[in-house]
C-alpha cells in the first residue's frame, strides 16, 4: 500500500527527493478542492460507522440483560411483520437509485442530461421526504400501541437508531441542497458533478446503514443471543 | 474524477476559494476571520481563558484540602463541582482545545506550505461551534443548582441522580456541552486531517513533515474516532435522564423510593467512556510529542534522532491506545482473562513510548544545546513524562492498581502524565512560536523564573502525593473525617502541597504579564530567530500575512531536520532550500 511505502522513506538522504511523486499534490486549488471533499468524506463516514457501532455494540450486550424483550418474534410484537419498515426501505432504496441517476455520464445531449438530473434530483428529493415520514409515522404508530421510547430498552434503541439515522439523512438533505444551490450560483458544472457523486456516495451509505440497522432491530432475541455468544458477551 | 482537469490559466487558478478571502474591516479580520492564523488565536485565547477558570477551580481545592475548616464558602457540594469543572475543563476544553483548535490551527498550513485550511468556512464554524459549547459550560456556574459534580468520567448512575450536585440542570448542561464540543471538533478534525493530506506543497511527502505535525495528524485522527464513543454515551444518558429510559440506569433505590428505571448497565457507560477516555490522553500527548521533539532538535542543532522510528512510534501509540481501555475499570471487575489482556496491551503501549524517551535524549547527547526558555521547558518535560510514565506502569498491573485505584497516587500519576507534561510542552511551544505569531520576543529572564516556578512547584505538589497514595488517601473526597489508617501527618504534608500549589498558580501571572508586557514591548524578532529549518519561519513576511506565501508557494527539498549538515554553509538548511544554494551562499535562510 501507498501508505505503507511512504512509511518507509528514508527522507534525510536529500537524493531521495520525490518531487516527482508529489506532482499529484497539484497547487491547482480548484482540483485540490474537489479531491479533499472527497477525503472529508471519507473521513466523515468514518466517524458515522464508527458512532453506529459503537451503539450497536451497547445494543448487543443490553440485549442480554433479562429486561430485555426483542421487537420481534411472536406474532403480536409490532416488527414480526414489519411491512410498514419494508415500505420505507423502499422509499430510501428509491432516493439512492434516483439520485445516482443524476450523475449517470452523459447522453449525447447536454439538454436530455440537464432534465434527467433535475428530475433525479427532484425524485431523491421527494423519496427521501418520504422515507423521513414514513420513519416518524412509525414511531407515532408505536407509541400509540404502547411502545414508548421508556418502556422497554428494545424501544429505546429502535427511536435511538433511527433518530440518528433520520438526522444524519436530515443533514445530507441539506448538504445536497447547498450543493444545488452553489451550482445555481456559479454554474460550474465540473465541481457540481463532483459534489453531487459525493452526495450519491452518502445516499448510498445511508441505505446500507438502514438495512443493517433495519435487520438489527427486527432480529428476534434467539438472534441476539447468538450474536452475543459470537461477540463473548 | 476523471473528468476533472486541472485547470490551465493562472489568473482562474487565483479566483478559486482556497485563500482569496482577503478580508477587510476589523470585524472581517479578527471576528468572523476564514484565516487559520486568526481562528488559531481565537481557539487559543478561548482555551486559556477557560484554563484559567480551571486554575482558579484547582485552588480551591487545594486549599479545601490543605485547611480544612477554614473556609466556609467550600462545602461538600461545590467541592465537588470543583473537582468535575476541573477536570473536564482542563481535559477537554482546554488541553484538546489548545492543542488541536490552536497550535493545530495555526501550524498545518504553514509547516505543510499551504496558503490556509482546505476548508476555511468550516473551520471558522469549528471555532464558533466551540465557543458555544463554552459558553453553555460556563452556563452551568450559573443554574440553579449549580455545575454537575459527578466527577470529570460522569458515571451513572450517580450522575443523573437526586443527591449528586447539579443532578438537575448542571448535568444537562454538561452533557449538551460536550455534545456540542464533540460537532466542533469533529469540523476541526476533518479539516486538519484532510489539509495535511491534501494540500501539502510540491516536495512535502508525509515523511518530510515536521514531526509535530505527524504528532497533531494522528491525535486527529484519534480523536475523530473516539470522541463518538464520548458522543454516545453522552446521548444516551441525555435519553435516560430526559426520557427516562434505562440504557446506562440499573433498577434503583433513591432516596429510599424506587425509580422507574430497569436493569440497565452503568458498566456499559464505563466501557464507552473509557474507550474514548484512554484515546483521549493520547489526543493531548502525541501533539506535543510531536511538538517537544521540533523544539528539542532545533534549540539542540541536531536532526531528531530516529525520524522514521519516532513516526511510526506515534502510529504504534494511536493504534494501541484504542485496545488498552478497560485499564481504567480494574476495580470496577471484569473476567480476569479480560484484566490480563488489558494489562498486556498496557504495558505494550510503553515499548513505543519509551523508545520517544530515548530518541529525544539521543537527540540532546552531544547536540550543541542552547539552553533557551523552550530547551527548559523541553528537558522539563522529559523529567515530568518520564516520571508519570513509570508510576503508569505500576498501574497498569491488575493487582498493583487495585488497591492505589481511586487514590492520591492515581491522582499524581495522570497529572505528571498529562497534566504537567502537556502543560511544559504547551509552554515550550509558546516561548518557541510566539516571535513567528507576534514578531516579538518574550522576555528570556521572566521566562526562565516561569520555568523554574513551574518545574519544582508541579514537582513539590505531586511528588508527596504519590506517598499520599500509598497511604490511602482516596481521591474526590472533601475530608477526610476520622479514618484510622490515615496518620495525622498526611494533613500536614497536604498543608505543604496546598502551599505549592499556591505558588505555582501565582507563578504563572509571570507568564501572563511576560505575554502581556512582550506584545507590546517586547524585543523585535528577527525574521527565523531560532534559525529554524521548518517551513513554517520561511515565510516572507514575518509574522506570515494572509495567505502566508506572498506569490508563491514554497517548494520542498527536504526534510525538516538538517540541522549541523558537514558541508552544508550554515548549520540549519530550510527545507525550501535546494542544494544548490545551501552549498553555496553563506546566507542560509537568513
Ligand atoms: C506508559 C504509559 C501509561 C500507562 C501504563 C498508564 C496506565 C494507567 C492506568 C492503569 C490508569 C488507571 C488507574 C486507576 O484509575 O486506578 C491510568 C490513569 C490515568 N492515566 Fe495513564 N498510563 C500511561 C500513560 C498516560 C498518559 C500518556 C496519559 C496522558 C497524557 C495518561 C493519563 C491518565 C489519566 C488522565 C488517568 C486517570 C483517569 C481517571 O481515573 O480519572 N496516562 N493510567
Ligand atoms: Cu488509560
Amino acid at each position: 500500500m501507498n501508505i505503507i511505502r511512504q512509511l518507509f522513506n528514508k527522507p534525510w538522504l536529500s537524493d531521495h527527493a520525490d518531487i516527482a511523486d508529489s506532482s499529484n499534490q497539484t497547487q491547482c486549488l480548484k482540483l485540490t478542492q474537489t479531491q479533499s471533499t472527497k477525503t472529508a468524506l471519507v473521513f466523515f463516514l468514518m466517524v458515522v460507522t464508527v458512532l453506529f457501532f459503537l451503539i450497536t455494540i451497547t445494543f448487543l450486550s443490553r440485549s442480554q440483560y433479562p429486561d430485555f424483550t426483542a421487537l420481534s418474534g411472536p406474532p403480536w410484537l409490532p416488527f414480526s411483520n414489519p411491512v410498514t419498515l419494508w415500505v420505507n426501505s423502499a422509499f430510501l432504496l428509491l432516493a439512492s437509485v434516483s439520485i445516482r441517476f443524476s450523475v449517470i455520464s452523459q447522453p449525447f445531449n447536454e439538454r436530455v442530461a440537464h432534465t434527467r438530473m433535475v428530475l433525479a434530483l427532484c425524485l431523491t428529493g421527494l423519496f427521501s421526504c418520504l422515507f423521513l415520514i414514513g420513519q416518524l409515522l412509525v414511531w407515532k404508530q408505536l407509541t400509540a400501541s404502547g411502545y414508548a421510547v421508556n418502556g422497554n430498552p428494545a424501544n429505546s434503541y429502535f427511536y435511538l437508531f433511527t433518530g440518528i439515522h433520520g438526522l444524519h439523512l436530515a443533514g445530507g438533505f441539506i448538504a445536497l441542497i447547498r450543493v444545488v444551490f452553489i451550482f445555481v450560483k456559479q454554474a460550474d458544472n465540473e465541481r457540481f458533478r463532483a459534489s453531487l457523486r459525493l452526495c450519491v456516495w452518502y445516499w448510498h451509505y445511508l441505505f446500507i446503514v438502514w438495512m443493517l440497522l433495519f435487520a438489527l432491530l427486527t432480529a428476534s432475541s434467539g438472534t441476539y443471543k447468538t450474536i452475543a455468544l459470537l461477540c463473548g458477551f | 474524477m476523471k473528468e476533472i482537469q486541472p485547470v490551465a490559466d493562472d489568473n482562474h487558478d487565483d479566483s478559486c476559494d482556497g485563500y482569496n478571502h482577503q478580508p477587510s474591516g476589523f470585524i472581517a479580520k479578527y471576528v468572523w476571520s476564514l484565516d487559520h492564523k486568526v481562528i488559531a488565536i481565537q481557539y487559543s485565547v478561548t482555551a486559556i481563558f477557560v484554563g484559567l477558570i480551571a486554575l482558579v477551580l484547582s485552588a480551591l481545592m487545594r486549599l479545601q484540602l490543605g485547611f480544612p475548616d477554614h473556609f466556609s464558602f467550600i462545602d461538600p457540594t461545590s467541592y465537588l463541582q470543583y473537582v468535575t469543572m476541573h477536570g473536564i475543563i482542563m481535559v477537554i476544553y482546554l488541553l484538546t482545545a489548545l492543542l488541536l483548535g490552536g497550535f493545530g490551527n495555526y501550524l498545518i498550513p504553514l509547516m505543510i506550505g499551504a496558503r490556509d485550511m482546505v476548508f476555511p468556512f468550516l473551520n471558522m464554524l469549528s471555532f464558533w461551534t466551540y465557543l458555544v459549547s463554552v459558553i453553555v459550560l460556563i452556563a452551568s456556574f450559573f443554574v440553579t443548582g449549580g455545575p454537575t459534580g459527578a466527577g470529570w468520567t460522569l458515571y451513572p448512575p450517580q450522575a443523573i441522580l437526586q443527591g449528586t450536585p447539579g443532578a438537575d440542570n448542571g448535568i444537562l448542561l454538561m452533557l449538551l456541552s460536550l455534545a456540542i464540543f464533540i460537532i466542533a471538533f469533529t469540523m476541526g478534525g476533518l479539516n486538519y486531517v484532510t489539509t495535511i493530506l491534501q494540500a501539502r506543497t510540491r516536495g512535502m511527502t508525509l515523511m518530510r513533515m515536521p514531526l509535530t505535525l505527524w504528532g497533531i495528524f494522528i491525535a486527529t485522527i484519534l480523536g475523530l474516532l473516539a470522541f463518538p464513543a464520548l458522543l454516545v454515551s453522552a446521548i444516551m444518558m441525555l435519553f435516560d435522564k430526559l426520557l427516562g429510559t434505562s440504557f446506562f440506569m440499573p433498577a434503583i433505590l433513591s432516596l429510599g423510593e424506587s425509580l422507574d428505571y430497569t436493569g440497565g448497565s452503568p458498566i456499559l457507560f464505563q466501557h464507552l467512556f473509557w474507550f474514548f477516555g484512554h484515546p483521549e490522553v493520547y489526543i493531548v500527548a502525541l501533539p506535543a510529542f510531536g511538538m517537544v521533539s521540533d523544539v528539542i532538535a532545533t534549540h539542540a542543532r541536531k536532526n531528531i534522532f530516529g525520524y522514521r522510528m519516532m513516526v511510526w512510534a506515534i502510529v504504534a501509540i494511536g493504534g494501541l491506545s484504542f485496545v488498552v481501555w478497560a485499564h481504567h475499570m480494574y476495580v470496577s471487575g471484569m473476567n480476569p482473562y479480560f484484566g490480563f489482556f488489558f494489562a498486556t496491551t498496557t504495558l505494550i503501549i510503553a515499548v513505543p513510548t519509551a523508545l520517544k524517551v530515548y530518541n529525544w535524549l539521543l537527540t540532546l547527547w552531544r547536540g550543541n544545546i542552547h539552553f533557551t526558555v523552550p530547551m527548559f521547558f523541553a528537558i522539563g518535560f522529559i523529567f515530568t513524562f518520564t516520571h508519570g510514565g513509570l508510576t503508569g506502569l505500576f498501574l497498569g498491573n491488575v493487582i498493583v492498581d487495585l488497591p492505589l485505584s481511586d487514590t492520591f497516587f492515581v491522582v499524581a500519576h495522570f497529572h505528571m502524565v498529562m497534566g504537567v507534561s502537556p502543560i511544559m510542552v504547551l509552554f515550550a511551544a509558546i516561548y518557541h512560536w510566539f516571535p513567528l505569531v507576534t514578531g516579538r520576543m518574550l522576555h528570556t529572564g521572566l521566562g526562565k523564573l516561569h520555568f523554574w516556578v513551574t518545574f519544582l512547584g508541579t514537582y513539590a505538589i505531586y511528588l508527596p502525593m504519590h506517598y499520599l497514595g500509598f497511604l490511602g488517601v482516596p481521591r474526590r473526597y472533601f475530608a477526610l473525617g476520622d479514618t484510622n489508617f490515615i496518620p495525622d501527618s498526611t494533613q500536614t504534608l497536604n498543608a505543604g502541597i496546598t502551599v505549592a500549589a499556591l505558588i505555582v498558580g501565582v507563578g504563572q501571572l509571570i507568564f501572563i504579564f511576560n505575554l502581556i508586557w512582550s506584545l507590546r514591548r517586547g524585543k523585535k524578532a528577527v525574521a527565523n530567530p531560532w534559525q529554524a529549518t521548518s517551513l513554517e519561519w520561511q515565510t516572507p513576511q514575518c509574522p506570515p500575512v494572509h495567505g502566508n506565501w506572498g506569490d508563491k508557494v514554497p517548494v520542498v527539498y527536504r526534510w525538516a531536520y538538517d540541522y549541523s549538515v558537514p558541508g552544508h554553509k550554515t548549520d540549519f538548511t530550510p527545507q525550501n532550500k535546494p542544494d544548490s544554494e545551501c552549498l553555496l551562499t553563506d546566507k542560509g535562510g537568513l
